[in-house]
């Protein structure tokens, strides 16, 4: 089980949330971040006054998939985010011991299956 | 022509109820109105008894097929000075609504974390202002300058725990007086609301009430005593000219603003290490927006009902004139901003147009409508140049209430002296434009520079005490939490600081 972190541009995230959802993963979660990076601040000027903002509102992705599943879900990511400009954002992968679904109490990698279309709920 | 009273906005009430030669206008006419107006604030009690025989019951009570002429004169007499004083309260209600403009002034330019304390500023503030002015302010400012045996030119000594209409306790008014008072307790309230806005963000509450008291009871009474009381101010060269208080009212609070800003220090974070100004963006710019249209729209009353009455229409000029200034302050803080600043920021085009206001004060009742343009205009450069400046000599203003009151206070009092028009003033006081003498510049100049003078050390006197005594300034962990969580023990936003997960609480 791995879990795919990704800080994207907020107008990356639909895409990726509908082909993800497309492809059976429609688990994931999202927090509204802040980071900074090569990209360049944001001035305000206020009152003749100027305050410069290097952090940047960005979303972040978490999303755990089983080991197989990794490399479609960095592929979609990559796919949809990149711009080609500084900014464009970071995927990281990292293992994850166990996981548990709450409703019923399952363990393991099962809790992670893909889904077929039907499964799921609109 | 217009006959508008020049000063003693609120004595001239009764004796205009009465045509009077001084009042219906001559080539003698504002001589004598003078004159018949420092007789006329010679004490709150002598006005009232005359009030009284000149306002003889309703007007409408009289049958106009019987009655004889002198009963219809009467009625006709006392009809008008109603309709005057109708039109005195309805610009005490504008007036009272600026207090909305402030609160959405200074709100909109504070942080999210310090906003319910500026509502509770107002409030408490204008529940101060309303006592301190009752039992003092209202008598030191309009209790006789003298000329009567009450009062002197210096201080008012009649009027003192207002009681209307009695004489069980107190001092005896009329209904004329009332008028005036709660009239001029409006404005009395706009020059402390004007304190506060350098203030925000790092002021004790308690510091509120305890100046409040003595600016409303003292400070500015006695400069408003100075001029509208028939005071010193009118005994300097030709007597100056304050419309509406562009000095009496704006440049008072905003000295003591700069007193209370100086003593207080910078907010947190407003000078970064290298010692330049950073910008503290208020929290929010539409109610901020709102603010300065409510003030705006005030104005029309402050400066509108400043007439004293509504004889000859002279109210419509003044409130054109108001609006033109307003718009030309606009223009002139935009394009200072854009060339300036290199954007059209929304703060200085705001604080524009209250310089725009304040500009055209005091000069609003003695200038022709083609000045008003300029006059706004210059106040407005003048507001943007003023914050920026403020900002460099590390005075933290977070309104710009030192520059749109104070700055353009003084460039609005010093333009009446080129501009005051031959048809609206005194011969002696006809602006330089006319060809007028500099004795009027000269009057404002020393007004302007007692008012300063005054103001300034009086109310650095009382912040200084304050900060020896309870204190002035919270301390630092309370200003970094800001003024709501640390002052009044709540949010102004919760939902901004309260965790929702907090908020909601167990669901067992």
């Amino acid at each position: 089980m791995k879990m795919v972190i990704a800080y994207i541009r907020h107008e990356a995230f639909e895409p990726i949330r509908a082909e993800l959802l497309g492809l059976g993963f429609p688990s994931l979660s999202i927090a509204e971040v802040k980071g900074s990076g090569r990209q360049k601040g944001v001035t305000e000027r206020y009152r003749g006054a100027s305050l410069t903002n290097y952090l940047r509102p960005k979303v972040k992705i978490e999303c755990v998939v089983d080991d197989g599943d990794v490399q479609t879900i960095v592929d979609t990511i990559l796919k949809h985010a990149r711009t080609g400009a500084v900014g464009d954002g970071k995927v990281f992968v990292m293992p994850v011991e166990e996981a548990y679904r709450i409703r019923t109490g399952e363990a393991g990698a099962e809790t992670l299956q893909a889904h077929e279309a039907d499964e799921i709920q609109r | 022509m217009l006959p508008i009273p020049r000063t003693a906005r609120g004595g001239a009430i009764a004796a205009d109820a009465v045509p009077t030669p001084a009042a219906t206008g001559g080539p003698d006419h504002h001589r004598r109105a003078r004159r018949a107006r420092r007789h006329r604030i010679a004490g709150v009690a002598g006005v009232a008894a005359a009030a009284t025989l000149l306002v003889p019951g309703s007007a409408l009570a009289v049958d106009p097929t019987t009655v004889d002429q002198s009963t219809l004169l009467e009625s006709v007499v006392g009809l008008a000075d109603e309709v005057n004083l109708f039109w005195l309260i309805f610009g005490t209600a504008l007036v009272f609504f600026m207090q909305v403009g402030f609160l959405g002034l200074e709100l909109g330019f504070s942080r999210g974390k310090s906003v319910g304390a500026g509502v509770a500023k107002i409030l408490v503030n204008l529940s101060v202002a309303s006592i301190a002015w009752w039992a003092v302010g209202f008598g030191v400012a309009f209790g006789g300058n003298g000329d009567d045996g009450v009062g002197s030119t210096l201080i008012g000594s009649s009027g003192f725990f207002f009681n209307n209409g009695t004489d069980l306790a107190g001092t005896s008014s009329g209904a004329t007086e009332a008028t005036t008072f709660i009239f001029q307790f409006t404005f009395a309230a706009v020059s402390l609301a004007i304190v506060w806005g350098a203030t925000l963000e790092r002021i004790k509450f308690i510091a509120y009430p305890i100046f409040g008291f003595v600016f409303v009871a003292l400070i500015y009474p006695l400069v408003v005593h100075a001029g509208w009381g028939g005071g010193i101010f009118n005994d300097i060269g030709p007597g100056h000219l304050d419309f509406a208080g562009s000095t009496l009212v704006h440049l008072t609070g905003a000295t003591a603003a700069l007193a209370a800003a100086i003593v207080l220090g910078p907010r947190l974070g407003k000078y970064g290490p290298d010692g330049k100004p950073r910008a503290i963006p208020g929290h929010s710019m539409p109610i901020f927006g709102i603010g300065v249209l409510v003030l705006w729209l005030g104005w029309f009353g402050f400066n509108g009902a400043s007439t004293g009455s509504t004889d000859g229409s002279g109210f419509s000029h003044v409130i054109a004139v108001t609006n033109l200034a307003a718009a030309a302050g606009v223009a002139g803080a935009a394009i200072t901003s854009k060339l300036v600043l290199k954007s059209f920021d929304v703060g200085m085009i705001g604080n524009g147009a209250i310089a725009g206001l304040v500009a055209i004060t005091a000069p609003a009742g003695f200038v022709e409508l083609w000045t008003a343009p300029i006059i706004g205009l210059v106040g407005g450069v003048v507001v943007v140049l003023g914050v920026l400046a403020f900002d460099r000599l590390k005075i933290d203003d977070p309104v710009g209430a030192t520059s749109a009151h104070g700055l353009a206070g003084i460039w609005g009092t010093l333009v009446t002296a080129v501009f005051a028009s031959p048809r609206l003033v005194d011969e002696a006081q006809q602006g330089l434009w006319y060809g007028g003498s500099f004795d009027l510049m000269l009057t404002q100049i020393v007004s302007v520079l007692i008012t300063i003078a005054f103001v300034f050390a009086a109310s650095y006197a009382v912040f200084k005490i304050i900060d020896l005594t309870v204190g002035l300034r919270v301390s630092e962990e309370q200003e970094l939490a800001g003024l709501d969580i640390s002052e009044h023990g709540m949010y102004g936003y919760p939902e901004q600081f309260i965790p929702e997960a907090e908020l909601i609480g167990s669901a067992k």
